[in-house]
């Protein structure tokens, strides 16, 4: 039974060993490129939170080509050429994203459009006569209200 | 009524329809960037020696078939059988790639199960594995005689798959590069 | 016999559905108060045969007969009594159960407390009910059923899932699917609302407390699976901004907006078709979070239950109502009466643009889930959406939402006085140039500094509509003590509630800008140093224990001379054959620190994860306090009032 235990701990282990060199802006560097790049073997992970074996094969990789010289750009455009853009957890911005990142932007852009034209509408000289109307219905709505 | 009450059902009905259509999408296979790039520069020893060195031009010359797989990985153990039969067939070079696996369990399960591989590397860190873009073994690539990666195959090979998609596309590399 | 005898009720109560989405109908065209009466004794059989039907599968669970299939795939003679029960919806089949006995619970809710409603308006809406209660009534039994035999029946079950064996999971799907569910309501009275083809003011008032409630267990739902998923995942995430846990956001935030348009229109009689139209999209949205967890059309962390052929039907359901419901809309939608133009300085305008904003997001949310899932099957094209993209989208929109939050509730309705809300400005613009200047002299962050300045401005400015309320300063301390004690429980649920914002936004950014990790390979005696804690790994053991293996870590953790010792274990589960990790935690109001322990072997080392997370439990405690507001604010007595003198 005891040898069931550890064999299985083997099994389910992975062999990789993560790189223990590397100087603390390597590392904080690999970290950040890490959080951009999907574990493409897990669900919605980036290869920084994943325990899977390939994910930190990949760590392994980012940091060595982080220490090689590679720009953090260098090595995301690297990990984009064997895997695509599914590997992006930030989408780029291209022809089939656009409305990803315009749809957002425009809608904000809308409710500010809606804020700035009704706040002009309110300078317009019919407010007394609104008022007028508007009295009319609070006094319905209190009677309503109260009762 | 008014066009503009038909905005909510026009946009839930193109949402709907796009539902529909995805439900016929696998969302976990991830396509491949490879198609017609060479494959990446690596430096890799042999599984069975450590002082043996491979690198990309090795695969130049011929089309082989590269086949990556690892001891622990059950599918593989599944299609081996078909890998040796091909290889017997003898008519591509066919190149292993033991992938993420210690060198004398890939070594064991090589001599149980049959080695049909002119080559086999050694890729314990995925270094080769994450440059052809590799998620899960078994995977296989036809790669062409100037070293270019022409088709992958995601997940098992079968006899069916080898006679009807693998083997015609080696032919045919063959035929126009000989 | 049990499982015979479930079944039987469950198709009874189908047949009970199907005459209760028609008779209330066709006495509500005909003016026939016996056929709209039938609706509501209807709802309430329903509910009972249901509730029957669900007993009955429990006590399956319970008595471990695992001549039934479903007990024998989920449970397990040996497990606490407590996962028998909660297993019975750790599972597609159990979990569709209790997601239907809570529908039929709010359909007999409704007709019960909703005597006092005009009786067309409630028998359509409860017909309404039962259609949806129908469609998914006969998904289960025709795709889902929970009580089929297994022969010949296996000597024991196989066990929950061991990620499922935790109480945090375990109480997560019943308040999730209470909050899911719980819009049903919403989207049944606005559906009856169309086919009466008025929405006025009563109705909104009377659908708040609905809303309301919803909107509470909702947001409880949602926490507790944070929560959950921060310790039982372990890898120091609070909201990975998965699939799963954004589609059970979507209905919250579209339950948000409708609980503030609800208040408009029960307060000024605007917002008619926005508000039908939100109360329709709050529980269509919880339907695509059905459909989505059920037909793994994306993929998830919270894989669960995943069959394309449910997600079929599940979709068809979900055509069928949401497309129904839309077609009304679009052919009543003239007929809603109450556009009253909205001026933008009052409270209306700005719960407007609360509403704006929250749609907005919505739509954010609802985009960054599905785009990848449209981008291929438009061109095939994979891309992946994560939180890079939500911090560049969804964070700007909420700070945005933010700044209205905190003066709308200074305005008046109908924008009358508005002198003071210059004053107001000036003094929180000023609140969030020393709070947003400390924090960046600080913590050295400029992002930090704009999120931490704007929850402090939303603080103050909750401080400042509290005291308006209360007169402060106006009258003397004892009179506004008086003041405040007489203030409706609305008035504690937005304070509870605008704070709640407050804290939670404080806290995330926080958690966003200053939390700190590190990975490395540490043999015993080696230790890893985050933000000033150092983590040493002092002693590993094994062995084993009730059904798992496990490995285990002792990790002391050290800051200035005070230690703790954290445990983490790694478990296999050999009838699952399924391995876990347990990170060790210690919570604390300031910085909550853990550590988990990977693979390795002594001679090489372990993987040790050491994480230093400040602040972290206020988000929870904000998302707590929200949810709290929503059930203070159940007790307003204007609510009762209103509702039982329309």
């Amino acid at each position: 039974m005891r040898f069931l235990v550890i064999a299985c701990f083997l099994l389910f282990s992975s062999v990789a060993a993560l790189a223990q060199s590397g100087s603390n802006e390597t590392e904080m560097r690999a970290r950040e490129v890490g959080r951009s790049l999907r574990c493409v073997v897990c669900q919605n992970q980036s290869i920084d939170e994943s325990d899977a074996p390939l994910a930190a094969d990949m760590r392994r990789l980012v940091r060595k080509q982080i220490d090689s010289g590679m720009s953090n750009e260098e090595v995301i455009d690297f990990m984009r050429a064997q895997y695509g853009d599914y590997v992006l957890l930030k989408p780029p911005v291209q022809g089939n994203t656009l409305v990803l990142w315009l749809v957002p932007a425009g809608l904000v852009l809308l409710a500010m459009g809606w804020l700035v034209i009704n706040s002009r509408r309110r300078i317009a000289p019919d407010v007394p006569e609104l008022s007028a109307a508007e009295a009319e219905r609070v006094k319905s709505a209190l009677e309503t209200d109260a009762s | 009524m008014k066009p503009a009450a038909l905005i909510p059902l026009a946009i839930f009905l193109v949402l709907g329809g796009l539902f529909a259509m995805g439900l016929t999408k696998d969302p976990s296979a991830i396509k491949t960037q490879m198609i017609d790039r060479p494959v990446p520069d690596f430096i890799l020893t042999d599984l069975r020696d450590e002082t043996v060195t491979y690198t990309q031009a090795d695969l130049r010359g011929q089309v082989s078939l590269v086949n990556v797989f690892g001891s622990w990985c059950t599918p593989c153990a599944v299609e081996h059988p078909t890998i040796v039969d091909i290889g017997q067939q003898d008519v591509v070079r066919i190149v292993g790639v033991n992938w993420r696996d210690e060198r004398a369990a890939g070594q064991a399960w090589l001599n149980r199960l049959g080695n049909p591989y002119d080559i086999v590397l050694f890729d314990d860190l995925s270094l080769l594995a994450i440059g052809l873009g590799v998620t899960g073994a078994p995977e296989s690539f036809i790669v062409d005689a100037s070293g270019t990666v022409r088709y992958k195959h995601t997940g098992m090979v079968t006899p069916q798959i080898w006679r009807d998609t693998l083997l015609p596309i080696i032919n045919d590399l063959k035929k126009s590069a000989p | 016999m049990l499982a015979e005898f479930g079944h039987i009720a469950l198709i009874i109560a189908f047949g009970v559905a199907l005459l209760q989405s028609v008779l209330p109908l066709l006495g509500a065209a005909r003016r026939d108060s016996r056929l709209m009466a039938f609706g509501d004794r209807a709802a309430v059989l329903q509910f009972i045969l249901i509730a029957v039907s669900y007993a009955a599968l429990t006590a399956i669970f319970i008595g471990s007969d695992f001549s039934v299939e479903l007990a024998a795939q989920n449970s397990h003679s040996d497990k606490p009594m407590l996962y028998k029960i909660t297993g019975v919806w750790g599972n597609h089949e159990g979990s569709m159960m209790l997601w239907i006995t809570m529908l039929a619970l709010f359909g007999a809710a409704m007709a019960v407390f909703g005597k006092h409603l005009p009786a067309s308006l409630r028998a359509r809406a409860v017909a309404v009910q039962a259609m949806i209660g129908a469609g998914f009534l006969g998904f289960i039994l025709l795709t889902s059923n929970p009580f089929l035999r297994l022969d010949p029946a296996p000597l024991d079950g196989r066990g929950l899932n061991p990620i499922l064996q935790d109480p945090g999971l375990a109480f997560h799907p019943p308040f999730l699917y209470l909050g899911y569910v719980g819009f049903s309501v919403a989207f049944s009275f606005s559906v009856a609302a169309l086919l009466e083809g008025r929405v006025d003011a009563v109705w909104a008032r009377w659908l708040r407390p609905w809303v309301l409630l919803a909107w509470s267990f909702l947001s409880i739902g949602i926490t507790l699976g944070s929560v959950w998923a921060y310790y039982e995942l372990g890898w120091g995430g609070w909201w990975m901004w998965d699939p799963v846990e954004n589609v059970s956001f979507m209905p919250w935030l579209a339950g948000t907006a409708l609980l503030h348009s609800v208040m408009v229109l029960g307060t000024r009689h605007s917002m008619a078709s926005w508000t039908v139209l939100l109360g329709i999209s709050a529980f269509s949205l919880s339907l695509v979070g059905t459909f989505v967890v059920r037909s793994g059309v994306l993929v998830s962390v919270h894989s669960f239950a995943v069959d394309p052929a449910r997600g079929v039907v599940i979709l068809g359901l979900l055509m069928a109502a949401t497309g129904g419901a839309l077609t009304l809309y679009a052919m009543r939608a003239a007929s809603l009466r109450g556009r009253e133009p909205v001026s933008v300085m009052s409270r209306e305008g700005g719960l407007a643009m609360n509403n704006l904003l929250l749609v907005a997001a919505t739509v954010t949310v609802f985009l960054g889930t599905f785009y990848p899932l449209f981008i291929d099957v438009i061109s095939s094209a994979q891309i992946s959406v994560g939180k890079p993209y939500f911090d560049l989208t969804f964070a700007p929109i909420m700070l945005l939402l933010i700044l209205f939050m905190g003066a709308a509730p200074l305005l008046d309705w109908q924008g009358k006085n508005k002198a003071g809300l210059k004053a107001f400005l000036k003094k929180a613009g000023f609140v969030f140039l020393i709070v947003a200047g400390l924090t960046a002299f600080i913590g050295k962050s400029v992002l930090g500094a704009l999120a931490i300045g704007i929850a402090a401005y939303l603080a103050f400015a909750t401080f400042a509509a509290m005291a308006r309320k209360v007169k402060w300063g106006k009258v003397s301390a004892a009179q506004s003590v008086q003041l405040l004690r007489a203030q409706p429980a609305a008035a504690y649920g937005f304070f509870l509630a605008h704070m709640g914002v407050a804290i939670f936004t404080a806290a995330a950014t926080v958690m966003t800008v200053w939390a700190n990790e590190d990975i490395r390979r540490v043999k015993i005696g080696e230790s890893i140093s985050v933000s000033g804690y150092s983590f040493t790994l002092t002693d590993m053991s094994s062995g084993e224990r009730d059904n798992y293996s496990y490995l285990s870590a002792d990790i002391t953790a050290e800051k200035t001379g005070r230690k703790t010792v954290l445990k983490s274990e790694r478990r296999f589960y050999p009838v699952r054959e399924m391995l876990t990790t347990e990170a060790g935690f210690q919570y604390s109001a300031g910085a909550t620190i853990f550590a988990a322990i990977g693979d390795g072997d002594p001679d090489k080392g372990f993987i040790l994860r050491a994480y230093y997370h400040p602040g972290v439990v206020w988000i929870w405690i904000g998302a707590f306090m929200m949810a709290l507001a929503g059930f203070v604010s159940l007790f307003d007595k204007r609510l009762r009032r209103q509702g039982r003198d329309a």
